[in-house]
């Protein structure tokens, strides 16, 4: 019987993560997508700004810290100048679908043949529980003391419904962590944006509701629930988007 | 050698793509724009890749993803594209990344003008970003420079891992003169030499990382004093400044990039009416070539900086020569490119100053 071990493209470094945050759960599934491709040697990761920001020490292939929203464009440079190389990032909701969405609408756009993990938690965790452009409607955050005013703040960011209108776009697709069912798909759907990768066959991005407790004022398991029964009515799972660009 | 008449935006492009630069990142501004028109048509041709950005933020951040791996790379702008990518230019310094940035200033602050300017001086010899940092800055004054400094400023970069910086003017992107490249063929830069880049380890060596984040404040300390250990050595190795008629000179005209050239002129109308003139032109901007201005002044009794700002220069020639002659500065700015006849007639004014004295 073998024993439960971490994937061999994780580091010994234990998580900085806080108890409950799904972080954890999400690293494993992208590690174990590369050990079973056996790709540890040709990818790149990114990881910018945000509580992830120090996943450098945590995956064992060669990894990039990038500015806060920028992933996407590093992500090109690399893989523009090592196109033969599997390269992903793996970037919070502030980071993707506020200050960088710019960056991440191009790079769909111009269907790179990279692999975007999207954390979607409703909050800036690293910052402390601000606001994010997925904070839900009448949601308190530090920044709205009084809850999400949509007169006020706006309304929430629907990020794959916004990239399965974009021609590059291999691969958009929600999924969460909240139960083995639900792990299992998500590392199918993590598995499917690096076959596109693997084929040059356009942008994926698979976008993953998680839980930030510490923020949310949650304990773990009361987390959970919080997250199926508001953010999946709002994000529904599925695929948004899938099939070869080219 | 076969000589070609190009532009200097041209014959930049052309000198990088034979400085083994693979990859190209732009956004179109003026007066760079013939750059990314170059590279598009280029690039395709010999196995490069040019791609135009969907910002100057994304561009940079392209150049550190490609530098990161170890590539040759170069991303150009002019004056308000530049300041977009200083958040970046700051984080390819911190990584201690080799990259090759172009500046082809326009009038500023602010949108301010299409036409040339050498108004970004302090931001490229004293602020290109946040955070202690310098970048390598040269400062060509013809079309042939143009070329052969892009060259040097590759090996530069990649020698001290650090970012170049080639700070051109709207006047020399523009204009057009002959050029000679040096012949051989052209070789796309890998990663090889380059025992810290990003490209996959190949199941061969422990991961690699870059990265510009200490969260202990020692460490990032250590890391910064490391970084200007390294400046010590790009300061002994690197400046290099022009003098022209400057070891008799009772007044020597100080000036850089196309500036230089009006001075020159000027200088040598003031030859002809029998003053005693000269000039010095700082080719590294930073580091500053103090030795080579302070020789050049030795025999001065007045200096005279001339550049299209509001005397941005100014400090770092009084610093070189250590105070002890009188600088005084003409210059035009906005675009204004100053006339010979101008500066020359500054020069009379300071000879008929030296006569009363």
């Amino acid at each position: 019987m073998p024993d439960f071990t971490k994937p061999h493209a994780l580091t010994d470094v234990p998580f900085h993560y806080c108890p409950g945050c799904t972080h954890g759960i999400v690293h494993r599934l992208v590690a174990e997508v590369i050990d079973e491709m056996g790709i540890e040697g040709d990818t790149i990761g990114i990881c910018p700004v945000g509580c992830s920001v120090m996943a450098y020490d945590y995956f064992n292939c060669d990894m990039i810290e990038a500015a806060h929203g920028r992933a996407p464009a590093v992500a090109t440079g690399v893989k523009r100048a090592n196109p033969d190389k599997f390269v992903f990032t793996y970037q919070g909701d502030g980071d993707l679908a506020a200050i960088g969405t710019a960056e991440t609408i191009h790079a769909a756009t111009r269907g790179e043949n990279i692999t975007v993990i999207f954390i979607n938690n409703t909050t800036y965790g690293m910052t402390g529980g601000q606001m994010a452009p997925t904070t839900l409607p009448g949601q308190v955050t530090q920044t709205t003391p009084y809850g999400r005013n949509t007169n006020v703040e706006g309304f929430p960011v629907k990020v794959c419904e916004i990239l399965s209108q974009i021609s590059g776009v291999a691969l958009a697709e929600r999924v969460t962590v909240t139960d083995p069912a639900n792990i299992r798909k998500a590392k199918a759907a993590i598995r499917k944006g690096f076959e596109f990768q693997k084929n040059k066959q356009g942008f994926s991005l698979i976008e993953v509701l998680s839980t930030c407790p510490t923020n949310w004022g949650k304990s773990p398991v009361e987390s959970l629930e919080w997250l199926k029964e508001n953010m999946i009515p709002y994000y529904p799972l599925g695929v948004y988007k899938e099939g070869a660009v080219r | 050698m076969e000589r070609n008449l190009m532009k200097g935006n041209e014959a930049l492009a052309e000198a990088a793509i034979r400085a083994g630069c693979k990859c190209f990142f732009g956004y179109p501004i003026t007066p760079q724009t013939e750059i990314s028109a170059y590279m598009a048509k280029r690039m395709p041709k010999v196995g490069g890749v040019f791609l135009q950005a969907e910002s100057e933020v994304a561009a940079i951040n392209m150049v550190y993803g490609c530098a990161s791996s170890g590539i040759r790379c170069m991303t150009s702008s002019s004056s308000p594209g530049i300041s977009l990518k200083s958040e970046g230019v700051s984080y390819i310094a911190g990584s201690d990344l080799p990259c090759v940035i172009i500046n082809v200033m326009r009038g500023g602050p602010g949108l301010g003008g299409i036409q040339p300017s050498q108004s970004d001086y302090w931001q490229a010899t004293r602020a290109l970003g946040h955070g202690d940092f310098q970048v390598l800055v040269y400062a060509p004054s013809t079309v042939q420079e143009m070329a052969d400094y892009v060259t040097k400023a590759f090996d530069m970069a990649d020698k001290f891992r650090m970012p170049a910086l080639i700070l051109a003017d709207g006047l020399l992107g523009q204009m057009m003169e002959p050029v000679t490249f040096a012949d051989g063929e052209i070789k796309m830069s890998d990663a090889s030499g380059k025992p810290w880049a990003t490209c996959g380890h190949g199941n061969k060596r422990p991961h690699n990382i870059v990265n510009s984040l200490y969260l202990q404040a020692e460490e990032l300390e250590y890391h910064n004093v490391e970084r200007f250990k390294r400046y010590e050595q790009v300061k002994a190795e690197c400046p290099e400044a022009e003098s022209y008629l400057a070891d008799d000179a009772d007044i020597v005209v100080a000036a850089y990039g196309s500036t230089a050239r009006l001075a020159r002129s000027a200088v040598d109308a003031a030859r002809s009416r029998g003053i005693k003139a000269g000039l010095v032109r700082p080719i590294t901007l930073w580091p500053f070539p103090d030795k080579q201005i302070k020789a050049a002044c030795a025999n001065a009794k007045r200096v005279l900086v001339t550049e299209m700002s509001m005397g941005q220069m100014v400090d770092d020639i009084k610093l070189a020569i250590e105070c002890r002659l009188p600088v005084s500065f003409f210059g035009r700015t906005g675009g204004v490119i100053p006339k010979p006849s101008e500066i020359l007639a500054q020069i009379v004014t300071l000879d008929e100053e030296l006569k009363g004295e």
